[in-house]
């Protein structure tokens, strides 16, 4: 195992760097996008059912159906990585647009109602009241989101491109195991890392819902 | 002063929240809306600050039709209190007292500095400034909220059910340090509550609203309790109005007779000790003077085992006392003057 990291210890790292670069992107992608559509979501309460409706489809299309049809709607080229982050963008603003929906609707009505009573404008309101209330409904969408789009990643070896998943493809085509179980730990670790960032980020920006 | 000008709202779907409402809400004074739910208290509350738009009719605030103002800029210069306080959950107990200062574009450093002298004012020690809502009481929370609603110093406060999600212990506590505030003061203040005791307990003036939104009664609390203007305003005001509206009349003028007249009476040095009865000592419960109110002398009379109120002077010596039947003779002439 030991040798098998040192020798190939730049394969491993590019494809932990690939496999980082494919599933964050598409989380800050799909965070800013997912914010918008949360928000009429409730600014609109007819759309708020739709709304969930089409994110539960989108969010049902099996991942490797997505990599494959992309390439053919958006005219890239079958090995683009770009192909991944459009799949992984619109898994993520389908997991967040609800979440953002759901968080601005658990503000407290009072809160609200106290918020314009004191002359708040719409979007003052939102900026400085609504979205920080709903914030630990927020973050905790998006620790799913990052770790389903971490573990969505390596699907995308089956096409070419897939980070750590390649080191699976690999291990499969070459009957090599080392590079399977570098894979697998290596993927978990970064989800699980990566979900402890965002848990500090939580505790640092909502010291308030520990209160 | 809140002008209510033939205000009428009907919401879509048909219901009558209010109906032709006209009334005055005398500036420096605190005016209490006060019914049944359904009566249109909120809603009337509502229109002041243009949270509710009305039908037809006008709100005036010292002569001012609100409707002619930005929705936003009237409302910073409205107190706003409401049940459960509704505080910012995600900001510090300071930060929610300084919300509308900042709104008004003061400095953070500013309306900090002030809001902390606020929360003095409410009664919380500076220790509470940086606690966040959550970690507070109710009574605590509800203080907070007052503090926020006066933070920009506004001349007009609104106040909804303020003080009706506290245990009555607290409420009676928020009640007697809110009045001192007011006295302080002399907002213009409206205020909304289903509780008739809290509406005369506080109120200057206290309207009474009836379903559907019509207006009952408006005036001083102590009109209310005697000359009601139906029988819905009797039977909302309660069975027992004859003796409350006693709390609102002085004892000064009430009949005494020389301490030496009660034989039963112990003195020492001039200050009563115990009522000497056939069955032996019993205890005094309590004494009047003549700031105190007619409904204490009356509450003395009675529960005293010779029917027999005491009065003494700023030292707490015996200068009168009142008998129960001058007591009654006296109720008597001044209901019928």
């Amino acid at each position: 195992m030991i040798q098998y990291l040192q020798n190939n210890s730049d394969t491993v790292l590019a494809a932990l760097r690939q496999h980082l670069y494919l599933a964050l992107v598409p989380v800050l992608l799909g965070f800013v996008i997912a914010l918008p559509i949360g928000y009429l979501g409730v600014r609109f309460e007819w759309l708020y059912h739709p709304l969930v409706n089409v994110c539960g489809v989108l969010y049902s299309i099996p991942s490797l159906a997505l990599f494959v049809f992309l390439p053919v709607v958006l005219g890239t080229k079958i090995l683009s990585p770009l192909n991944i982050v459009v799949a992984l963008t619109i898994y993520t603003v389908a997991l967040l647009a609800r979440t953002v929906a759901d968080g601005l609707r658990s503000v407290d009505k009072l809160v609200n109602e106290a918020a314009t009573a004191m002359g708040y404008r719409r979007t003052r309101r939102l900026i400085d009241v609504e979205l920080p209330v709903a914030l630990p409904v927020i973050l905790a969408g998006l620790r799913v989101a990052t770790v389903a789009n971490i573990s969505l990643v390596s699907v995308g070896a089956l096409i070419g491109i897939g980070g750590l998943g390649q080191l699976f493809t690999r291990g499969f085509q070459l009957f090599y195991v080392e590079p399977i179980i570098v894979g697998i730990v290596l993927s978990v670790l970064l989800a699980a890392v990566a979900d402890l960032v965002i848990v500090l980020i939580q505790r640092a920006v909502t010291p308030w819902a520990r209160a | 002063m809140i002008t209510f000008e033939d205000v009428v709202k009907i919401y879509p779907g048909g219901g009558t929240a209010v109906d032709h409402l006209s009334m005055e809400l005398p500036t420096g004074k605190m005016t209490v809306l006060v019914g049944p739910s359904g009566c249109g208290k909120t809603t009337s509350l509502r229109m002041i600050n243009r949270m509710v738009e009305p039908t037809s009719g006008r709100v005036l605030i010292d002569g001012q039709d609100v409707s002619g103002q930005d929705e936003a800029l009237l409302r910073r210069g409205i107190g706003y209190v409401i049940q459960h306080a509704g505080l910012f959950p995600h900001r510090t107990v300071l930060d929610n007292v300084a919300t509308v200062p900042m709104l008004l574009g003061k400095t953070r450093r500013e309306a900090r500095t002030a809001s902390l002298e606020l929360l003095e004012r409410v009664g919380l020690p500076a220790e509470f400034a940086q606690r966040y809502p959550a970690q507070l009481s109710g009574g605590q929370q509800q203080r907070v909220g007052v503090a926020r609603a006066l933070a920009a110093d506004p001349p007009v406060m609104l106040m909804d059910e303020p003080f009706s999600a506290v245990d009555p212990v607290v409420r009676a506590q928020l009640h007697t340090e809110f009045l001192r505030l007011q006295q302080d003061l002399g907002k213009t203040i409206a205020m909304v509550t289903h509780d008739i005791d809290e509406a005369i307990k506080l109120g200057d003036y206290v309207a009474v609203l009836r379903q559907g939104g019509i207006l009952a009664q408006f005036g001083t609390p102590q009109e209310l309790l005697d000359k009601p203007a139906d029988d819905f305003v009797a039977s909302f005001v309660g069975r027992d109005r004859g003796l409350r509206s006693l709390s609102f009349d002085s004892a000064a003028d009430v009949p005494v007779s020389p301490p030496a007249t009660a034989e039963q009476l112990v003195l020492d040095n001039g200050r009563p000790v115990v009522w000497r009865t056939l069955s032996g000592d019993r205890a005094i419960a309590g004494t009047f003077t003549k700031d105190d109110s007619l409904r204490i002398v009356t509450d003395l009379a009675i529960s005293s085992p010779v029917g027999i109120a005491v009065r003494v002077d700023a030292d707490g010596v015996c200068d009168g006392v009142v008998k129960h039947h001058d007591l009654v003779d006296y109720l008597l002439t001044r209901r019928s003057a």
